[in-house]
C-alpha cells in the first residue's frame, strides 16, 4: 500500500519545559539527541531533567547514532490516514517511542533494523521517527 | 499490622443507565451513592468517608462532598485511572482501621457516550506540562494502539494468537447473554472477533470494550459495622497497588503492574492464585486480560493464550470464571473507567447474587483486579482479594 504521511501535531513550544530544549533545537537541526548520564552512565528516555536511573542532575545529549531495532508497533487503521505507532530500541541501547514512515505499513515487523527519519510538524521542529533500514 | 480483615464491603450498586442524555455527571454520583448506601442499610448521616477519582466533577473530594453535603471527617482522590475505585477499597481500609472513618463511600460516574467521546481512538495532548507529552503526542498514541503494542509484542515473545484472544470476549459474551443491562447481549465466537475490522493492529473491534454511561459505588466498613447490616459479609483480605511505567527507557511490555499488586494482595490474604473461585479482571481490552492473568500467577507467563482458550474463563465451563456480568467487553465501562463494576460484580458472586446462569458455586473467595492509565505506556495496577463470611 502506498505510504500516505499524516499531519504530526507538535505538543506546546520547544521551551515549555525549560531543561528539554535542547532535544528539539537538536530536531531543528536534524540530530537526535539522547540524554547521557555522567554519573551513572546510562542513557534514558523520554529526555528529562534528572537521571531516571539514578536520579543525578549530572547530564550531558549526546548524538544518536539513528539506528535502531523496532520492539513493538501497532498500526492504527482507524484514523483518517493511517500510521504506525512504535516503540524503537537505538544502537544505544533505551527505547524510545516513535513513529514508523515512508514504507508498506503492512510490512512491518518487530524486530526489523530501521533508520532515522526527520519528520515535519505543525507548530514545532521536526521530529525524529524511523523508516525500514 | 495486617490489613486482611480490616474492613468489609458492605455496600456495592452499579448504575442500571448505560446512555445518560438527561442526567448530569454529578447527579449520576449522586444516584450510585444513593444506590450503595441503600444496599448496604445505611444512610448518608453515616458516611464519614469519601473517595473519588478523576471522573468526579470539580476538586477532588470537595465538589461532590458539597454536592451531597456530607459531614466526612476523611477524603481522598487518589486517581490512577480505572483502577483507582480497587485502590480506594484498600485505601478505606487503611483509614477505617486507622480510625480515621467508620463508614467509607466511594463512587464513580460518567457519560462518555452521551458527550460523543472517541474515547479508545483520538490522540490527546493533555497539559504540555505532564512530562512525556512533548515526546509522545506527535506520534498519535491512543488508548487502542498503545494497548495494541502489548499484544503485538505477546504474540511475538509467545506466539500468542488473535484467535485465542478473542476467547476472552467470546467468554464476557457468553455471561453477558443473561444481563439485561450489558450494552452488548449477543454471544459471539471466535471467527466473528477475527473477523470485525482491525482498530489498530493487532487488536479488533471486538478486542474493545464497550463505550458507556453510568457509574457505581461501594460502601466499605469496620468489622463491627459490617456485622449489625442484614447483608452477607464481604471481606477484604488482601490487597496491593503499582505503578508501572517505561522504566527510564527501558521499555518492557510484556508484564504489567499486576505482578507487584497481585503478589501483595495474595501475600497478605494468605492464600494463593489456584484458590480463587471467580475473578473480576479489568477488560478494557482482551489483551489487558490477558497480561494480567499471568501477571496474577493464573498460569505462567507467556502461556495465557493457551489458558484463557476453549471457554476456560466461562462460568459453569472452564477453571477461572471471571466477569460474570460481562466485564467492560460487553457490559459497561462507565466513565470510560471498569474498576468499580469490578468490585461489584465480585460482591454479587461472594453473597450468590450474581445472575443463577452466571453464579459460581460456594463462591468463598474473589479477586478483583484493574490496570488504569494506558498498559503500553505507564498505567497503574490494583488488586483485592475478597472472602465472604
Amino acid at each position: 500500500m502506498a505510504y500516505q504521511q499524516r499531519k504530526i501535531p507538535f505538543a506546546g513550544a520547544i521551551d515549555s519545559n525549560p531543561e528539554t530544549k535542547p532535544f528539539f533545537e537538536g530536531c531543528a537541526a536534524g540530530v537526535l539527541k539522547i540524554p547521557h548520564c555522567n554519573k551513572c552512565g546510562k542513557t534514558h528516555w523520554y529526555p528529562r531533567g534528572v537521571c531516571p536511573h539514578c536520579m543525578s542532575q549530572d547530564l550531558a545529549w549526546k548524538d544518536a547514532s539513528g539506528k535502531g531495532t523496532i520492539y513493538s508497533f501497532s498500526v492504527m487503521k482507524r484514523a483518517e490516514v493511517p500510521y504506525c505507532i512504535a516503540y524503537v530500541t537505538l544502537a544505544e541501547g533505551t527505547t524510545m517511542l516513535t513513529n514508523i514512515v515512508d514504507c508498506d505499513l503492512d510490512t512491518v515487523r518487530i524486530g526489523q533494523s530501521v533508520a532515522l527519519r526527520f519528520v515535519p510538524t505543525e507548530g514545532g521542529p521536526p521530529m525524529p521517527m524511523f523508516t525500514p533500514a | 499490622m495486617s490489613l486482611n480483615g480490616a474492613a468489609y464491603i458492605a455496600g456495592a450498586y452499579e448504575h442500571p443507565t448505560r446512555k445518560a442524555t438527561d442526567k448530569s455527571v454529578a447527579l449520576l454520583h449522586a444516584e450510585c451513592a444513593i444506590g450503595a448506601l441503600a444496599d448496604a442499610g445505611l444512610s448518608k448521616s453515616d458516611v464519614d468517608g469519601y473517595f473519588c477519582a478523576g471522573d468526579a466533577p470539580g476538586m477532588g473530594p470537595i465538589s461532590m462532598v458539597d454536592y451531597l453535603n456530607l459531614k466526612v471527617r476523611h477524603m481522598d482522590a487518589t486517581d490512577i485511572g480505572g483502577s483507582s475505585y480497587l485502590l480506594h477499597v484498600a485505601h478505606a481500609a487503611e483509614a477505617i482501621a486507622a480510625g480515621r472513618c467508620n463508614v467509607a463511600l466511594i463512587t464513580l460516574a460518567g457519560r462518555p457516550r452521551s458527550e460523543g467521546m472517541a474515547t479508545g481512538t483520538t490522540p490527546r495532548a493533555g497539559n504540555v506540562a505532564q512530562p512525556d507529552v512533548q515526546f509522545e503526542y506527535p506520534y498519535g498514541p491512543t488508548v487502542v494502539n498503545v494497548y495494541a503494542m502489548v499484544a503485538q509484542r505477546h504474540m511475538h515473545e509467545y506466539g500468542t494468537t488473535s484467535e485465542q484472544l478473542a476467547w476472552i470476549k467470546v467468554a464476557a459474551s457468553h455471561h453477558a447473554q443473561h444481563n439485561p443491562h450489558a450494552m452488548l447481549r449477543d454471544v459471539v465466537t471466535v471467527e466473528d472477533v477475527v473477523k470485525s475490522p482491525i482498530v489498530a493492529s493487532p487488536l479488533h473491534r471486538l478486542d474493545c470494550c464497550v463505550i458507556s454511561d453510568g457509574g457505581g459505588a461501594l460502601v466499605v466498613v469496620r468489622p463491627e459495622i459490617a456485622a449489625s447490616l442484614k447483608r452477607p459479609k464481604v471481606k477484604i483480605i488482601g490487597m496491593g497497588e503499582a505503578p508501572k511505567g517505561q522504566l527510564g527507557g527501558a521499555v518492557d511490555l510484556t508484564y504489567s503492574g499486576a505482578r507487584f499488586s497481585g503478589a501483595a494482595a495474595f501475600e497478605m490474604a494468605k492464600v494463593k492464585p489456584g484458590d480463587i473461585k471467580y475473578a473480576s479482571i479489568y477488560d478494557s481490552f482482551t489483551i489487558t486480560v490477558l497480561v494480567q492473568i499471568e501477571d496474577l500467577g493464573f498460569c505462567e507467563k507467556g502461556k495465557g493464550g493457551a489458558f484463557v482458550a476453549d471457554g476456560n474463563l466461562i462460568s459453569g465451563v472452564g477453571k477461572l470464571p471471571f466477569n460474570t456480568d460481562g466485564g467492560g467487553l460487553c457490559n459497561n465501562h462507565p466513565a470510560n473507567r471498569g474498576g468499580i463494576t469490578k468490585v461489584i460484580e465480585a460482591v454479587r458472586q461472594l453473597r450468590g447474587e450474581a445472575h443463577p446462569k452466571v453464579q459460581v458455586a460456594n463462591c468463598n473467595l474473589a479477586l478483583a483486579h484493574g490496570t488504569g492509565g494506558l498498559l503500553g505506556t505507564r498505567h497503574g495496577s490494583a488488586t483485592l482479594i475478597m472472602e465472604r463470611e
